[in-house]
């Protein structure tokens, strides 16, 4: 009998198996996982997912908007795009280069294009899709260009590497605080605690934009992009670890309570041991829940800050610096497809939130 | 209950030293202080002043002294209501924040109530009807709001107002009210224009609301008293509504405490997408130009207004817990 | 047995849907509560006892049905009712619930509302059914608390749950029971989460109020003691199925099934010699989602007979009457 097996193998599973197995029934944050993994590879690959430079500016193909590929033509399969060609405007005498489609430029894959680092070590000019011989002007404009006339769609694959990653470091830096005081709080207990979470509450009771912006603004200019990057990830962190805390110390004092960890003190193993062995991995699948709910809400402030302008600036290029471009409905109404760069935000928000949520029901059925 | 109020008040005021103390460091961190931004923006304009001009106009606004000094020196001032002078706008910084203040907490109060009002029915259904098309449309939705921030909605919603329907959506008056002074005719274009900012602020906030509200309702209703409830033979609706869901109110209410300054945040970067005449433009306006006195007291009102948000509902969940009332402890 | 039963439960089988399957909670169980007599129902925790109470009110969790049998109510008068084929939200059902049917129960802490006071509580469930208004419910509510013990009720009828003590609040749960003064009464676990002294003052309580007012107890617990001292009839449950049904004295003398030979040898006894090893019954009660084949019993029976008990289940203890579900009995006639 099926279900008597796998009762049999759930019974011996350890604590991690087991909220695997109840994981993999939430199928929404199954799929998440997958988003989410897609993300980071995306994140990894950017440069060979980026079409263009995604820093090139040229005046000439400002506000081109997206173009599609064509996969047939009369003469059967050929994936081109439409060149670009100068048309002057008669009204306002302006220059304005459109699409042309007269103008077949043959689009390959593993194209020649601009030369990056793959993983920051391997120099190299392959791309997965580019035009079988690049042109000064043209290009593939999946997502269109910006007033600079940079790629919108390489622009958003380089970005996830920087809002990811923010997000991560900001994580991982809100964990280690998170654990350490709210271990501290919870294990503790007495004028710690109480101390602790008097600076939790104040902490949380700022509202933390304003805040954000104060901190954001005293950035010096003259910074590098790798220096405020990093001031960035402490500020955001500096926020965020209440949150982290309040449930480390949340664990800590449900389990200390529990009977295997009151029974192993009988037992007299040491403080040391009782964390490791039998507390650490009862809250561990809690812990990943956590930090994947606290992911969206990191990724969330740095696109705010840089689409204020406070965060991150330019040359770096993150989702909230795209999105700094749409700020203005004039703008917008000219070239919509500038907020195409909500979309993955929307997008890992929704991921990361799913996936947390299914971590939390899967790691606690009951609570 | 006395001892109970007496923590709040305190936890409060410590709150509010912690708010002054980061207030001071933020506006204190930048290398340079307002004459180096003044000096710096007279010479892009071709002028410039001398170094015995720059130190006299330290010593003006006290910036020569120890930091701690000027902590207290500025800390003296805002006890008795003087918030000093906008070094950018060369006027009392009360005047400058004028109205902003208020509009500030008009739009995030709104969203409050609004958040309330949306996600209580929506959590209790979703609960009581726990896997129903309904609740999954609920969820779907929820998570859509967390998903989407909330300057991103407001961006959008003004997209597709200026395009579909031409309108410009944004601002809290109309231009013929802007400058005029305070009238009904002018507090009901008020009343007009506050709705889609505090829909824009609420989404957000009713979606996290909606889950927690579905969350302790469903704990709640695995209670036995709703069983001892239900035994009694009343109808289930009537025992639900007056059981679970009155248990449930309790965290619920309590979540204002984090919600509100959640909302106050994001009033200022959803002000600054719609052109709301609130602090949200002014706080980054002055951030950029160094301007002390201004951007710290807006950050300080900011806070402490959240703080005494955060009280109130501490002081109302009080009252609506007996167990509270009666012992001062939960 | 004496008198018509008020109630009869005939075969009934509860299944519950969960992750892994469904689990069927209670399988083709039987029994009678009659008026003024005391049936008691034990178990280890898990058997059912508790499943069968709710499943009586029509109060089962979401996740649980009745797949078979019946509950009826006034069987064999014109006014019989089988309460398995009434809508459980039916304003017949619940008119049963609290009226007819009264529940108390195990933990007098989480049972009642903390929101509310004592009052509050037992008002409405006096005014649930014929309601006599305000004030006069008032009145009822502090007599009412007053019959279940609790001194000064005038000024408890207004006091929060957690004002009262653990002994004081189970009188209260036991007022709130009587409150649309029923002919039955079900007491799931009355006294487990009490000391002992208040549990042997609200068992008396229970005793006395159950005799004055000729209602038909059904007392559940795990606890030999309580049924030696309380109960008429009992009924034993294993694992969803009623292992043996008699009269109490006739299963302490004589017990038929080797479950019940085990649960009484597993009560301490005053007389044993010192040192004596308290027997216990071997294994644990199985997974209800891994039911053994057969009598469920049959992995713990220290006289199983392999190839006959782990093959087919022993037919159930017949409605009605004294007996146990067991092969050895079937091979004794």
């Amino acid at each position: 009998m099926s279900t008597a097996l796998a009762d049999d193998s759930l019974a011996q599973a350890g604590q991690l198996r087991l909220t695997w197995l109840r994981f993999k029934r939430h199928k929404l944050a199954f799929v998440s996982l997958f988003i989410v993994a897609l993300f980071y590879l995306v994140a990894i690959f950017a440069d060979g997912l980026a079409i263009n430079d995604p820093h090139a500016t040229d005046a000439k193909r400002s506000y081109i908007p997206p173009q599609g590929i064509h996969l047939f033509d009369e003469d059967g399969f050929n994936p081109h795009v439409s060149g670009l060609t100068g048309k002057r405007d008669m009204k306002t005498f302006k220059l304005a280069y459109v699409p042309d489609p007269a103008r077949k430029l043959k689009v390959v894959l593993f194209a020649h294009g601009y030369s990056y680092n793959l993983f920051g070590l391997i120099p190299t000019d392959i791309h997965l899709i580019g035009l079988e011989t690049p042109q000064p002007v043209d290009g593939i404009f999946l997502l269109g260009t910006d007033q600079l006339g940079r790629d919108l769609f390489s622009r958003m694959m380089v970005a996830t590497r920087i809002s990811l990653s923010i997000g991560l470091v900001s994580v991982g830096l809100s964990l280690v605080l998170g654990i350490l005081l709210g271990g501290m709080s919870g294990l503790y207990g007495g004028w710690i605690d109480t101390a602790i979470q008097r600076v939790i509450e104040v902490i949380r009771s700022i509202p933390t934009i304003p805040l954000w912006m104060g901190i954001a603004a005293a950035l010096p200019n003259t910074w590098s992009v790798t220096q405020v990057y990093f001031a960035i990830t402490l500020i955001i962190s500096f926020i965020g670890w209440t949150e982290l805390a309040r449930v480390v110390r949340g664990r800590f004092l449900a389990l200390r309570e529990e009977d295997f960890v009151i029974a192993a003190e009988m037992l007299g193993a040491s403080q040391l041991r009782i964390m490791l062995r039998h507390m650490l991995p009862s809250f561990t699948s809690h812990v990943i829940a956590a930090v994947s709910l606290a992911l969206p809400a990191m990724i969330i402030s740095e696109t705010s800050l840089s689409f204020l302008g406070l965060g991150l600036r330019p040359p770096a290029i993150s989702w909230g610096i795209l999105l700094q471009d749409a700020q203005n409905v004039q703008v917008l109404a000219g070239a919509p497809w500038l907020l195409c760069a909500a979309i993955p935000v929307v997008l890992v928000i929704l991921a990361f939130n799913f996936l947390g949520d299914g971590l939390r029901d899967a790691a606690d059925p009951y609570g | 209950m006395l001892m109970y109020i007496l923590r709040r008040l305190l936890l409060a005021s410590i709150t509010c030293v912690a708010i002054s103390v980061l207030t001071f460091v933020i506006i204190r961190l930048p290398p340079g202080d307002f004459i180096d931004a003044y000096i710096a923006n007279l010479a892009s304009t071709g002028s410039s002043i001398t170094a015995d001009q720059a130190e006299a106009m330290r010593h003006d606004y006290g910036l020569d002294r120890p930091v701690i000094v000027q902590y207290f020196l500025w800390i003296a001032r805002v006890v008795q209501g003087d918030f000093g002078v906008s070094m950018m706008w060369r006027r009392p910084v009360t005047e400058v924040i004028g109205d902003r203040l208020w509009l500030t907490m008009l739009v995030s109060f709104s969203a409050l109530f609004l958040t309330w009002t949306i996600a209580l029915p929506i959590g209790i259904y979703s609960a009581v009807k726990q896997y129903s098309v309904g609740d999954y449309i609920a969820t779907m939705v929820g998570f859509l709001g967390l998903a989407i921030p909330n300057f991103l909605l407001a961006l959008i919603l003004m997209y597709f107002g200026f395009r579909y329907l031409g309108l410009s959506v944004g601002g809290l008056f109309s231009a013929e009210y802007a400058q005029e002074a305070w009238s009904w005719a002018k507090a009901w274009d008020l009343a007009k224009h506050v709705p889609l900012p505090a829909c824009v602020l609420a989404l957000a906030g009713t979606a996290q609301l909606i889950r927690i509200m579905r969350a302790n309702l469903l704990d709640e209703l695995r209670k036995p008293y709703v069983v001892t409830a239900k035994a009694k033979g009343i109808g289930n609706l009537r025992v639900i509504l007056k059981y679970p869901v009155r248990a449930a109110l309790n965290p619920f209410a309590s979540s204002i405490a984090y919600v509100f300054p959640y909302l106050v945040s994001g009033s200022i970067i959803v002000s600054l997408v719609l052109g709301l005449p609130t602090v949200g433009p002014l706080l980054l306006q002055s951030l950029v130009a160094q301007d002390m006195y201004l951007a710290g007291t807006i950050v300080l009102l900011l806070g402490i207004m959240t703080v005494v948000g955060t009280l109130i509902s501490d002081l109302l969940l009080m009252w609506i817990e007996p167990r509270l009332r009666l012992t001062g402890r939960l | 047995m004496a008198d018509r039963p008020l109630l009869s439960v005939r075969e009934l089988a509860v299944e519950f849907r969960a992750d892994t399957g469904t689990v069927r909670a209670l399988d083709s169980v039987s029994l009678d509560l009659r008026p003024g007599r005391v049936l008691g129902v034990v178990g280890e925790s898990g058997c059912g006892k508790s499943v069968t109470a709710r499943a009586i009110l029509r109060i089962l969790d979401r996740n649980g049905a009745i797949v078979a049998g019946k509950i009826l109510l006034d069987p064999g008068t014109t006014a019989e009712v089988d309460l398995t084929a009434l809508n459980p939200e039916s304003q017949a059902m619940r008119g049963v619930r609290g009226a007819r049917v009264g529940l108390i129960f195990q933990e007098p802490m989480s049972a009642l509302s903390m929101q509310y006071t004592v009052g509050n509580q037992l008002i409405e469930a006096i005014r649930a059914h014929n309601d006599p208004g305000k004030s006069v419910a008032r009145q009822r509510a502090i007599e009412l608390l007053r019959d279940a013990g609790i001194p000064r009720p005038e000024t408890r009828v207004d006091a929060y749950p957690f004002q009262l003590s653990g002994g004081l609040r189970q009188r209260v749960g036991i007022a709130l029971a009587l409150a649309g003064d029923p002919d039955i009464l079900i007491a799931d676990e009355p006294t487990t989460a009490l000391d002992v002294t208040t549990q042997a003052q609200i068992l008396t309580l229970l005793r006395r109020l159950q005799r004055d007012k000729h209602i038909a107890l059904m007392l559940i617990t795990h606890d030999m003691g309580v049924i030696a001292q309380m109960a008429d009839d009992m009924a034993v449950m294993y694992l969803g199925r009623v292992v043996e049904y008699a009269p109490v004295r006739e299963v302490f003398h004589s017990p038929r099934h080797p479950y019940t030979r085990a649960l009484l040898r597993s009560v301490p006894d005053l007389r044993a010699t010192p040192r004596q090893r308290l027997a216990t019954i071997g294994g644990a009660v199985p997974q209800p989602n891994a039911r053994p084949s057969g009598c469920p019993f049959h992995p713990r029976c220290p006289e199983v007979i392999l190839g006959r008990c782990d093959v087919a289940p022993p037919a159930p203890v017949p409605p009605g009457e004294a007996g146990a579900s067991c092969f050895l009995l079937e091979d004794a006639v």
